[in-house]
């Protein structure tokens, strides 16, 4: 009697290890909306896998590193901005990824691969996944050439049609481009105060959303303002409406989101098919084709798309790689001084 | 003695049943995530795993004047919300208790709750469809006028106004018609007999009966829209920032849920503290 309660009880244990050997979970950790949760995909990589992909999301950086940091073990992969990178290094949240067992990654563009904010000592941290630009659109009803200066905002001839994000970070950047300066490296702060100040004026309203952006044009309420690219393109591609990319003389903000394996993750091999998958032409094509994407980090990605795509045409121009300076990590104390900065400049009590 | 001891701990288990999902629900939806708050307010940070505690983040708001300009900014929006719905909503309410009757009453009742039926943030969508230029205002307006107007109210102070108004208007009225309902007539008949004048009824018999309802309604609009940042944030364009826009950025964009939540809490005790002030009045009135 005992011995076949026990030969069962073994039985069962086995059966369960097998399942659990057989179909894994893979957590993923990621913006809501943002490829790795289309239903096209997920279902493609279960196919390809057997692996059920399980999204988890986050609201803002900081909540996706205490994410990390309270659920060790839990994610898989985890897609980190890489201007976040340093700070995940520092407190050890991610792993080192073994590059030769994802192929894609030969066709990423080597100056993003070998970027030092995601490769520290000869390890690689981070799989440059998608990269865009935040610069200024404009209006195409308001301009009959394009500018080519970001002082065009500042230009009185459009007061109280001009927008900006309501992002701290955004705000100075743009405030840093306009007075000649690194974004990265900004000396004078009190240049950037005074250029956003008299920026103010002109401001219609401060866009939060595409929707939002996209709704003031389409009223003909505004001529230009900061803007994504990918979101640029989805507006004149899906939408049509008359927008178009200015990349400015002065530069373009440029943000770098890749794909990281978490400490502790209980399916790295799931992890890093998955971000193959990720990089994959077939993927990337498909989401950009359907819901609309920002550009590729794999080249071989980007060039199977159609000749007269955005993400082809405008954003693989070479005048546009020149211009970008790319985000690097700002600590939280800066952080929460630029939103300081911000919000006395908005209530004006400076 | 013992009886009616027994009686009362016997009433208290029948009504136990009763109060117990209400206060179960309570503790359990307001108390802990409260309490929660609390702790959080006393961090040093949220991004640590091991924060420790602190007063600083309540220090924050009396070193740097712009949160307390931020708070004076709310209360005025605040106050001027609710004076005028006290001014459009006790009319309504009045005409509404004393003068329709049947079937009049019911259909523009409906049209006082209607709002109340929709979501808020379509509510406030739909504003920004009639006040922009060349939205519906605009160009209702310029097909009346003889002469050519210009009407764009979006993104700016009035516009924050008319949201609020728009979204909280309903409590005045209710509590308004409550109050007022239950006003006999043959007060206002007997005062009329005794020769008193429209406005000495209004002022002498209506309005003091009616006092409490008001102020019902005053405190039930005033409490939200001083903490108020979705209305801001979408109809007030670069003058839409106010306390609860500044409390909604720490949560959502820097993530620093201590600070938001010692902003909150001093939010609250600067309601309560005005709510006191204002006790012996509502006492008098109730």
């Amino acid at each position: 009697m005992m011995k076949k309660t026990t030969a069962i009880l073994v039985g069962l244990g086995l059966l369960l290890t097998a399942t659990t050997a057989m179909a894994k979970d893979l957590h993923v950790l990621n913006w809501k909306g943002y490829g790795t949760d289309e239903p096209f995909a997920t279902k493609a990589f279960e196919a390809m896998t057997g692996d059920k992909v399980v999204n988890d999301f986050f609201n803002s950086e900081q909540e996706m590193l205490t994410k990390l940091r309270t659920n060790p073990g839990l994610y898989d992969v985890v897609m980190i901005n890489a201007a976040f990178m340093q700070q995940a290094l520092e407190e050890k949240l991610v792993q080192p990824i073994d590059i030769k067992t994802i192929e894609n990654y030969k066709d990423i563009d080597a100056a993003k691969a070998t970027s030092t904010m995601l490769n520290v000592d000869g390890k690689t941290y981070g799989v440059p996944w998608t990269w865009g630009l935040t610069t200024i659109a404009i209006n195409e009803k308001a301009f009959d050439t394009p500018p080519t200066s970001i002082k065009e905002m500042w230009n009185p001839d459009h007061k109280g049609r001009v927008t900006i994000r309501d992002d701290a970070v955004e705000a100075i950047q743009l405030g840093a481009l306009a007075t000649g300066q690194n974004i990265n490296d900004i000396k004078d702060i009190d240049a950037v105060k005074t250029s956003l100040a008299a920026l103010l004026p002109n401001i219609r309203t401060f866009w939060s959303s595409e929707n939002d952006w996209n709704q003031m044009v389409a009223s003909n309420q505004i001529d230009l303002g900061t803007y994504w690219s990918g979101s640029a393109g989805r507006a004149k591609t899906k939408f049509k409406l008359p927008v178009a990319l200015a990349i400015p003389k002065e530069g373009a903000v440029g943000w770098l989101d890749t794909f990281a394996i978490p400490q502790g993750a209980k399916n790295v091999e799931g992890a890093e098919r998955f971000i193959d998958y990720m990089l994959s032409p077939d993927f990337y094509t498909k989401w950009d084709e359907t819901v609309g994407a920002p550009v590729s980090a794999n080249a071989r990605a980007v060039a199977a798309l159609p000749a007269d795509s955005f993400n082809r045409k405008v954003m693989g121009a070479p005048a546009v790689a020149d211009r970008i300076q790319f985000q690097e990590p700002i600590t939280d104390a800066q952080r929460e001084d630029y939103l300081k900065l911000w919000q006395s400049l908005k209530v004006g009590t400076n | 003695m013992a009886v009616t001891g027994m009686t009362r701990t016997n009433g208290l288990k029948k009504a136990l049943p009763l109060l117990l999902p209400a206060y179960g629900w309570l503790t359990l939806a307001i108390f802990l995530p409260l309490s929660a708050m609390v702790y959080f307010s006393l961090l040093t940070t949220m991004s640590s795993t091991t924060p420790s505690l602190t007063l600083a983040n309540y220090a924050a708001f009396f070193s740097d004047p712009l949160y307390a300009v931020l708070l004076l900014r709310s209360v005025k929006l605040a106050l001027l919300v609710m004076m005028i719905c006290v001014v459009i909503g006790f009319p309504a309410a009045y005409v509404l208790a004393k003068i329709f009757k049947g079937r009049a009453r019911e259909a523009i009742f409906l049209i006082v709750i209607l709002p109340f039926w929709s979501n808020s943030l379509v509510r406030v969508f739909s504003w920004s469809m009639v006040l922009r230029e060349g939205g519906i205002l605009d160009v209702v307006l310029n097909a009346i006028l003889p002469f050519k107007v210009s009407v764009d109210l979006m993104y700016s102070y009035p516009a924050v106004v008319i949201g609020l108004v728009h979204s909280y208007l309903p409590y005045m009225v209710l509590t308004c018609y409550l109050s007022l309902q239950a006003i006999d007539d043959a007060l206002i008949d007997a005062a009329r007999s005794l020769g008193a004048s429209r406005t000495t009824i209004l002022r002498r018999v209506i309005a003091p009966l009616a006092l409490p309802g008001v102020l019902a309604g005053s405190a039930l609009i005033f409490i939200p829209v001083i903490g108020s940042f979705m209305e801001p944030r979408i109809l007030g364009g670069r003058g839409g920032t106010l306390y609860g826009t500044v409390i909604e950025d720490q949560f959502t964009a820097v993530y620093n849920w201590p600070l938001g939540a010692a902003l909150s809490f001093i939010l609250l005790a600067v309601v309560l503290a005005i709510l006191l002030a204002a006790a012996p009045v509502l006492r008098k009135a109730a």
